[in-house]
């Protein structure tokens, strides 16, 4: 009897009305006991889930807990006692805070409508036009793929002076395709390949020109391509780093990463509550966005790597 | 009006010609990144040749940065730190992805929802989520400690971020931390692109499970593995943002990398061309690494008998 209740929890459904459950690669997992696959699968994967999220929890505790309660070592130090929304009205009235969150706004949507409109047209240019040396131009894309901003930085410093670009919007929005559009253009040369080209043969001889092809035909098959690709680069964008570190000062240009890390932080003193606040509103509009796009976001991530 | 209209039919000629056409819409993709990537490559090259300070354009001095730093302890000691980062963090990385795919690569009951929230720590910003790491692992209210105390492992705080190794370990697992969730993710993707039926027939020859693992698993994974780490790889090789945001290279330099080094050289310090040569240095090893993937990549398809391209 018992066995009977654990092969079949073991299967789950899936092999039970005697259709191959294709999903499920283990096909032979009906052999395996329940005790057995609750300490080999779901006590492991426990714990992984904890771990990988407990950082999230501590942010958002942290957030919400009066200084009394951070700074002691007394009472049951992961749950708040006496909430308090104080850091959050500091860090959204005291601070710059609404001003970060606005630039990176700005810049993180400009480079990412920028980087997808070179990116459409490079990527239908390489793998429909096929003019010559495309091939070498798809290889070169994959390249730059590949430098890392860590690299960059400091001579586009020294470019962003030279252009009078310094402490600007502007400068972030114009360096943060460099990483975006070689990422965008490999993710969509793999959307445009899976279009078939008969479709865009019929249209030429229908009269059409390559561009009414591209947004009439292309572009509307691809939308699941151009969502990722779009996701992708806005989550890059809000993401960076290293360049709004180097190429920006005023406090007003600040985006929140750099804000947070270089503005929050004042003296000896940390301001935990404020800055756990602080990080925590800056990882939701990326956390909630993806939240909504996510088999979109893997399916960019997935693809970008198995290409 | 012959004159325009044999111009419009040239003009027009001309956008069907695949050529024109095709390099017309490179446009602006290529004029963004040659200016703003090829360009400052080779800037950055030239600059590690110079003695550039920010605000004053230097002289070439040749070799001489790199003669300065091969003898600069600083430096010996973040080349050592970045390869032990990045050679801890990724075998690590790369045992605990490929334990967590497999995980959620079996039957489970919301299963989509589990592979959103694992990859969380790597959507967020690394930034932000390295200051919640800076406040767990703080000298005096971390919450590891406090636990360890509780269960009476230890007897005072641990200075995570304050010792030179506990410093480098503590940072190596924030780096576990976010990058387990790509390697993880991404496995999970090649994974599902086998088949049941190897594993179907392995079992019925009487494989164990780990023989499955090793002789059917394994060997079909290869070329993903090949590519994913190489990206896990670079990404760890040229970290910048938790460095900066948990210790910013202390205690005593030990946990700078190469590119924290060279912010602290050309920015904070002001010496971009030290600064440039040190990001230079990373190059070799760089490239290193993709051409190692690139060839163990090649080597798999063609043993899986892929067609030669």
């Amino acid at each position: 009897m018992n066995d009977v209740k654990n092969s079949a929890a073991g299967a789950a459904a899936g092999n039970a009305e005697g259709k191959p459950e294709l999903t499920d690669s283990m096909g032979m997992n009906y052999l395996v006991s329940l005790p057995k696959r609750v300490v080999s699968v779901y006590v492991p994967l426990f714990v992984f889930v904890v771990v990988l999220l407990f950082p999230f929890y501590w942010m958002a505790i942290t957030a919400l807990k009066p200084d009394a309660e951070l700074l002691s070592r007394e009472g049951n130090p992961f749950w708040v006692q006496n909430p308090t929304l104080a850091h959050i009205k500091k860090l959204l009235f005291e601070t710059a805070y609404p001003d970060w969150l606005w630039n990176t706004i700005v810049v993180s949507v400009t480079s990412t409508f920028l980087s997808i409109f070179c990116s459409v047209l490079a990527a239908y240019s390489i793998e429909r036009l096929r003019f010559r040396g495309s091939r070498y131009v798809g290889m070169s894309i994959f390249l730059a793929y590949l430098v890392p901003p860590s690299i960059l930085f400091i001579p586009l410093a020294a470019m962003v002076y030279k252009l009078n670009l310094f402490d600007t919007r502007l400068a972030l929005i114009l360096t943060y395709p460099t990483f975006l559009i070689p990422f965008c253009t490999w993710l969509l040369m793999g959307y445009f390949k899976s279009i078939p080209i008969e479709l865009e043969e019929c249209a030429l001889i229908d009269g059409a020109s390559r561009l009414q092809i591209l947004i009439r035909i292309i572009l509307p098959l691809a939308v699941p391509g151009l969502i990722s690709a779009g996701i992708f680069a806005f989550t890059l964008s809000w993401n960076e780093f290293i360049y709004a570190l180097t190429f920006i000062s005023s406090s007003e240009v600040k985006t929140v990463p750099v804000g947070v890390v270089t503005e929050l932080v004042e003296g000896d003193v940390y301001h935990w509550g404020s800055l756990m606040a602080g990080a925590l509103f800056g990882s939701l509009p990326v956390a909630i966005l993806y939240s909504f796009f996510v088999e979109y976001y893997v399916s960019g991530l997935t693809g970008a790597v198995k290409e | 009006m012959t004159v325009l209209a044999t111009h419009q039919t040239a003009l027009s000629r001309a956008l069907d010609n695949r050529t024109v056409l095709g390099l017309l819409f490179m446009l602006p993709a290529a004029t963004l990144l040659l200016l703003f990537l090829t360009y400052p490559l080779g800037l950055g090259t030239y600059l590690g040749f110079t003695d550039t300070k920010i605000g004053r354009s230097g002289v070439w001095v040749g070799i001489e940065n790199y003669q300065y730093l091969w003898g600069d302890a600083v430096t010996r000691l973040a080349l050592f730190n970045t390869l032990f980062y990045t050679f801890v963090a990724s075998i690590i990385k790369f045992a605990l992805g490929l334990w967590l795919a497999l995980l959620l690569n079996k039957h489970l009951p919301f299963k989509a929802f589990l592979r959103a929230i694992v990859l969380l720590p790597f959507i967020v910003p690394t930034a932000l989520s390295a200051i919640a790491f800076w406040w767990i692992y703080d000298s005096q209210f971390s919450i590891i400690s406090w636990a360890l105390m509780r269960m009476g492992l230890i007897h005072e705080y641990i200075d995570f971020l304050g010792q030179p190794w506990a410093a480098r370990f503590s940072t190596i697992a924030a780096n576990i931390w976010r990058g387990v969730p790509f390697v993880a993710i991404t496995l999970l993707a090649g994974l599902q692109t086998i088949s049941p039926s190897f594993y179907e027939a392995a079992s019925l020859d009487g494989a164990s499970p780990w023989q499955q693992f090793r002789y059917v698993t394994l060997p079909l994974l290869t070329p993903i593995i090949a590519v994913v780490m190489t990206f896990s790889v670079l990404f760890t090789f040229t970290d910048f943002q938790l460095i900066y945001v948990l210790t910013r290279g202390g205690p005593l330099n030990s946990t700078h990398l190469m590119a924290t080094l060279s912010f602290q050289r050309a920015i904070s310090g002001g010496s971009l061309g030290e600064g440039a040569a040190i990001a230079t240095a990373m190059v070799p090893f760089l490239l290193a690494a993709i051409l190692i993937s690139y060839f163990g990549l090649q080597r798999r398809a063609w043993q899986q008998g892929a067609a030669d391209k």
